[in-house]
């Protein structure tokens, strides 16, 4: 089992790291780093400062703008439109001089013990008691989802380009090979929990939103910066908000989504607009969604302390309950035939591994149970700058598509400095025996941390991983390797190589997709 | 192949057999609900319980499970996996004055009778029995006719008949397939909660529709089983409010007792067609081949391409694409070589139905374009001069006249149908030269824009500025406003058709000037584009089954059967892309599918259209992202090389 005893101590402060290459993490000075990730097309740099969050929620700004001279009959229909009974309820019960006494008092009375019934509720699964907004933070793959400018991102599966979400609830979509980046608004599209690309398709792009599923097409020709929200469809069924996560299947043919609120797992025929809710009461909700690349399986993770495992030719699950917390993200091996995950309040990840073939309809029972593949226990480095504890619970997990290096995105502990929150990198080995190897520590400038990354679907010359910083830039760090696997993806002849000779510095000046020629 | 039939009608029996099981516990739990006294429980109870153990119970089951046997068997004879769309009011009218319809309106009407019968006795109390002794004022002891049992059997009848009818409307016959396989329980528990819904939500309506159509019609058949019976009525013993009054009808226990007989009737209906469903449309394996030759016809091919009802071919079908996705021992029975020859009997088999299937979808989409687009031109010619001639009031009745009468010629819209109705009805329209022909010129809107975008060509028409006949002068309702302002009221007919019955003409005009009958003829918006897109299921999985295949056969097809239909493959999804675009490029085939409404109504079919459309594209994605530059050596020919170009540079 790998720890993280077993890996090269992090970078002295003031380096960040580069890319790998011959086996080792390269690094260079921050300085160096901030003049020439500018010149980078796609790095970008998202000032905090330059987005505004929407702070405005109806019901705070009603109170100000509302004429409250109208009759009690319109204030009772607008309440009953806006919040629904509870609402209704409450504006009889706090307008008690207009109404008679009798309706008051039992308005007031049916409250409280609806009031009680909730918060009985909400004892059994506390996320219910949560706001939207806190929940959508909670349960996020992003750290720190709600102050962090960047809050989903995601890369086209098959081509250069991917989309952003941002603080200020716009959505912007970056192609390397396009001079115009289309901004996606719509009035609906607001706290973005998750954005994903459908696969098998140039235009399609789902959006989590807090009320709905908004599937954007974007006519990858177009020269439009802003799309009208014509181009967006809308999905949305009652009691499905606010929406955490999102899944395509691989063959591009439905999207599943979740909700923390929701006991149904919704699968969407997202042409048609019509979903079928799959329903299991257990957990209280779904959090997480995770379609693995085969397409055999979903991952879908409850508020509880308890996951499932679906099956998507017939839609059944396996339930897996976990012992201390819920299951916190996870990950899928490119062949779909291993699951990592983690647990929340644990720092280990453990796997899972199925072995029945596709196609065969059975109820083929997976493994029996979990077992844990790495320990990401608190592990003290002596650095230059001081010492830095490393470890501690995860936030999310990242498989590169060929299978060979694992990203782990560490919570780190905000209160203390020398806790920061790290990426640490694995090498995996499938065959002949599951193992995870150590690789390095990826780091940003100084004083940022990590809040989200991803691996880029295609990159020829191994990995590349995708990473959102604290302070509202996205770097991405390649991982040059030859794999095994190589050789059956690269069909049209021999893979091209990098130079090995090539000087860390020279890479900067070069967009990160053309070949290295020598 | 009548083996395969049978299969079908045994899903069916085994439907109505789960149907008829389930039909105990609903009994018990519309007693329950029927009798319920909150303020005595154990009483209730008791009741319920003794209720259920008697005879009369037992003789109402065993009607029960008749009607539901009867239900069952026009579930089977009138279902249909190609919903029949009407693309008018009066198309939807003649279907519904069909003769078949009208039988099975009638059984329907029999069958509610017999439920709330059931349900009458069940409930007891004052809807016990049809007659009750009474006496008369001069105190000789007689049969008098209890309404409420009268009143509690005719609702049976108007929900039964109402259901028929909305049947109908609705497409309740209608079998879709649903695209997320779940085992037939989980599906029937999933839909449980909907039925439940539907059922109480159309009692409803139902009971207040009846009520109102009891209050002023009562008497007709309260007077006739009076006469046939010889039964008295006594309103001033029997009750205090009689029953076609509004006070008598506003009685709360008769209101509820109609409401949750109705509920209880639509809800074993409903749960027989739900399992219907769910029966038929469960994933039916087919063999892809087999040794033995008396199992030939059974297997997937010879399915596929034979003469079948058209659920055995979409089980084929579906069968296919789920099939080319998830099993790769059946895959490599489909790349197989016949063992004696040496031939990809079964691969050519499946390759050539789907090609074939997409090839007729492709044509009857660009005959469905030329028609619209030779149908604009000529309407762009006679609205074109209405620029200088025609108020804009009168264009609208023209368009709106001639929409209307294609429907009546042609329900289906493939080709052009000359038939001498057409032609008269041709002559009489009086204006486009083509418009009656046109199953799929429906909607008004569309006809400003083409004016529009056919502005500079009218300058040029031969018919530009010629005589007017003085007999078109006309002017109709005005059913939507265009922009152009008033002008005068010329036409251009005659040199159109040189032949003109005025008769006709006056016929025409007459129609065209009353409401209801324009209101009849009137399109339904997108329901050309529906009907056009009816059996476009057939197609999605033709479309996924092929490009599933292909995609296997990179890595699976060991002898390269694949490789050889694989030009023509791509050419037909090419050209198939190219009509779909066209077809939503039509400025009245909208580009996002309607809200479908949570009822039993399966409207799956109204986007079909879009589910095509994005299957399509997947699947020519799907194959070149697995084939990638090598398609580049595939010979095609330079239009679709350059199309597939752009589908491997992802700027589609």
């Amino acid at each position: 089992m790998c720890s993280l005893a077993l890996f090269p101590p992090p970078l002295p402060c003031g380096q960040a790291t580069l890319c790998e290459t011959n086996n080792e993490l390269l690094s260079r000075s921050a300085s160096e780093d901030c003049l020439k990730q500018e010149s980078s097309p796609l790095s970008l740099y998202f000032p905090r400062e330059s987005l505004k969050p929407h702070s405005r929620t109806e019901s705070s700004s009603k109170a100000a703008f509302l004429d409250h001279c109208e009759t009690l009959w319109m204030r009772s229909a607008a309440a009953w439109r806006d919040a629904g009974l509870t609402g209704l309820l409450n504006e009889i019960a706090n307008s008690s001089a207009e109404v008679p006494k009798w309706l008051s008092v039992s308005s007031g009375c049916v409250l409280a013990l609806l009031q009680r019934i909730s918060s009985f509720h909400g004892s059994l699964f506390p996320h219910l008691t949560l706001s939207s907004e806190d929940m959508i933070a909670e349960f996020s793959q992003v750290l720190k989802w709600s102050d962090c400018a960047v809050r989903a991102f995601a890369w086209h599966p098959h081509t250069d380009k991917f989309a952003v979400a941002l603080l200020d609830d716009s959505i912007k979509i970056y192609n390397p090979k396009s001079a115009t980046a289309p901004t996606l608004k719509h009035r609906l599209q607001r706290s973005v929990a998750a954005v994903q690309w459908k696969p098998l398709c140039a235009s399609a792009l789902a959006v989590a939103c807090q009320n709905c599923l908004l599937v954007w097409h974007v006519d990858p020709c177009s020269l439009s910066t802003r799309p009208s929200s014509g181009c967006a469809q809308v999905l949305s069924h009652p009691g499905h908000s606010p929406v955490t996560s999102i899944a395509w299947s691989p063959s591009g043919s439905f999207l599943v989504s979740a909700s923390p609120m929701d006991t149904n797992m919704m699968v969407w025929d997202v042409a048609a607009e019509s979903c079928v809710p799959l329903q299991r009461v257990g957990g209280g909700g779904v959090t997480f969604l995770s379609w693995s690349p085969d397409g055999s399986h979903v991952l879908a993770s409850t508020p509880a302390a308890l996951f499932r495992v679906w099956e998507t030719r017939m839609w059944t699950c396996e339930r897996w309950p976990c012992l201390k917390g819920r299951c916190q993200s996870g990950c899928w091996s490119p062949d779909g035939s291993r699951l990592l995950f983690t647990v929340q309040g644990e720092t280990v990840i453990y796997a899972l591994t199925f072995t029945d073939t596709p196609g065969i309809p059975s109820n083929t029972k997976g493994p029996k149970a979990a077992a844990v593949v790495a320990d990401l226990s608190e592990t003290t480095f002596n650095t230059p700058g001081g010492d830095i504890v490393v470890g501690g619970e995860i936030q999310s997990l990242a498989w590169d598509p060929r299978g060979e290096r694992l990203a782990v995105l560490l919570k780190g502990d905000p209160q203390a400095r020398d806790r920061p929150a790290m990426i640490a990198v694995f090498k995996t080995r499938t065959s002949p025996i599951f193992e995870l190897l150590p690789c390095g520590f990826v780091q940003g400038e100084p004083g940022t941390e990590p809040r989200l990354m991803q691996f880029h679907p295609n990159f020829q010359h191994g990995a590349l991983l995708t990473v959102c910083w604290s302070n509202g830039r996205i770097t991405h760090v390649p991982f040059y390797f030859l794999s095994a696997g190589m050789a059956r993806h690269g069909l049209g002849g021999s893979p091209p190589q990098p130079r090995p000779e090539e000087r860390p510095a020279d890479y900067i000046n070069q967009t990160l997709y053309t070949e290295l020629t020598t | 192949m009548s083996c395969l039939v049978c299969t079908i009608t045994i899903l069916a029996a085994a439907s109505v057999a789960w149907a008829v099981l389930l039909l105990p516990p609903s009994i018990a739990v519309f007693v329950i609900i029927s009798r319920v006294s909150l303020l005595h429980p154990i009483q209730w109870i008791s009741e319920c319980v003794s209720l259920l153990t008697s005879a009369t119970a037992i003789f109402s089951f065993i009607l029960l499970c008749g009607v539901v046997l009867i239900v069952g068997f026009l579930n089977l004879e009138y279902y249909t996996v190609i919903p029949s769309i009407a693309c008018s009011k009066i198309a939807l009218l003649g279907q519904l004055l069909h003769p078949r319809q009208f039988v099975s309106s009638l059984v329907h009407c029999i069958l509610g009778v017999i439920v709330a019968w059931c349900c009458a006795v069940t409930i007891g109390g004052r809807y016990q029995t049809l007659g009750y002794p009474c006496t008369q004022a001069d105190g000789s002891p007689q049969l008098c006719l209890n309404e409420y049992q009268v009143i509690l059997l005719l609702a049976g009848a108007f929900v039964g008949y109402c259901h028929s009818v909305l049947g109908v409307i609705h497409n309740m016959n209608y079998v879709s397939f649903h695209t997320v396989q779940q085992y037939k329980y989980l599906r029937f528990k999933g839909s449980l909660p909907l039925v439940v819904k539907c059922s109480a939500i159309q009692a409803l309506y139902s009971v207040r529709n009846y009520l109102v159509v009891y209050f002023f019609l009562g008497y007709v058949p309260r007077t006739w089983i009076c006469k046939t019976l010889n039964l008295q009525l006594n309103r001033l013993v029997c009750s205090l409010h009689p029953l076609d009054t509004i006070a008598g009808l506003l009685d709360f226990s008769l209101l509820y007792h109609l409401w949750i007989s109705g509920t209880f009737l639509l809800f074993t209906w409903y749960i027989t067609l739900l399992l219907f469903r769910i029966f038929v449309t469960e994933v039916y394996s087919f063999p892809v081949q087999s040794s033995f030759t008396e199992d030939v016809h059974q297997c997937l091919p010879k399915v596929l391409t034979g003469q079948q009802p058209a659920i055995l071919k979409f089980l084929a079908l579906h069968d296919l694409a789920l099939l080319s996705q998830h099993s790769p021992s059946r895959r490599s029975e489909v790349f197989s070589l016949s063992q004696p020859g040496g031939h990809p009997h079964n691969w050519n088999a499946i390759s050539q139905e789907c090609l074939s299937l997409l090839a007729d979808l492709t044509q009857r989409l660009v005959a469905h374009h030329d028609t619209v687009a030779t149908n604009g031109r000529a309407k762009s010619l006679s609205t074109g001069s209405d620029k200088k001639s025609l108020s804009s009031e009168s264009s609208g009745t023209i368009l709106l006249s001639s929409q209307g009468t294609e429907d009546v010629m042609t329900p289906r819209p493939s080709v052009l149908i000359k038939t001498p109705a057409s032609v008269f009805l041709r002559s009489s329209v009086g204006s486009p030269l083509t418009v009656p022909f046109t199953p799929d010129l429906d909607s008004p809107f569309s006809s400003p824009a083409l004016r529009r975008l056919a502005g500079p060509v009218e300058q040029c028409s031969p018919w530009h500025g010629t005589v007017q006949s003085p007999h078109i002068m006309r002017r109709g309702p005005k059913l939507w406003s265009t922009s152009t302002g008033e002008r005068g009221l010329q036409n251009k007919t005659e040199h159109v058709i040189p032949i003109v019955d005025p008769c006709a003409i006056w016929v025409k005009n007459f129609l065209a000037k009353r409401v209801l009958i324009m209101y009849l003829l009137n399109k339904l918006p997108e329901a050309s584009s529906q009907a056009l897109f009816a059996d476009t299921q057939s197609h999605i999985w033709a479309l996924e089954g092929l490009s599933y295949l292909v995609k296997a056969s990179f890595s699976e097809d060991q002898f390269g059967v694949v490789q050889t239909t694989l030009p023509s493959i791509l050419s037909s999804m090419l050209v198939l892309q190219e009509a779909v675009d066209r077809h939503f490029k039509l400025p009245h085939a909208s580009s996002k599918p309607v809200r479908s409404t949570s009822s039993m109504e399966d409207s799956s079919y109204k986007t079909l259209r879009f589910a095509l459309r994005a299957t399509l594209k997947t699947a020519i994605y799907r194959i070149t992202t697995t084939f990638g530059e090598h398609l580049n050596a595939v010979q095609m020919s330079a239009e679709h090389q350059k199309r597939l170009q752009q589908f491997l540079e992802y700027k589609e």
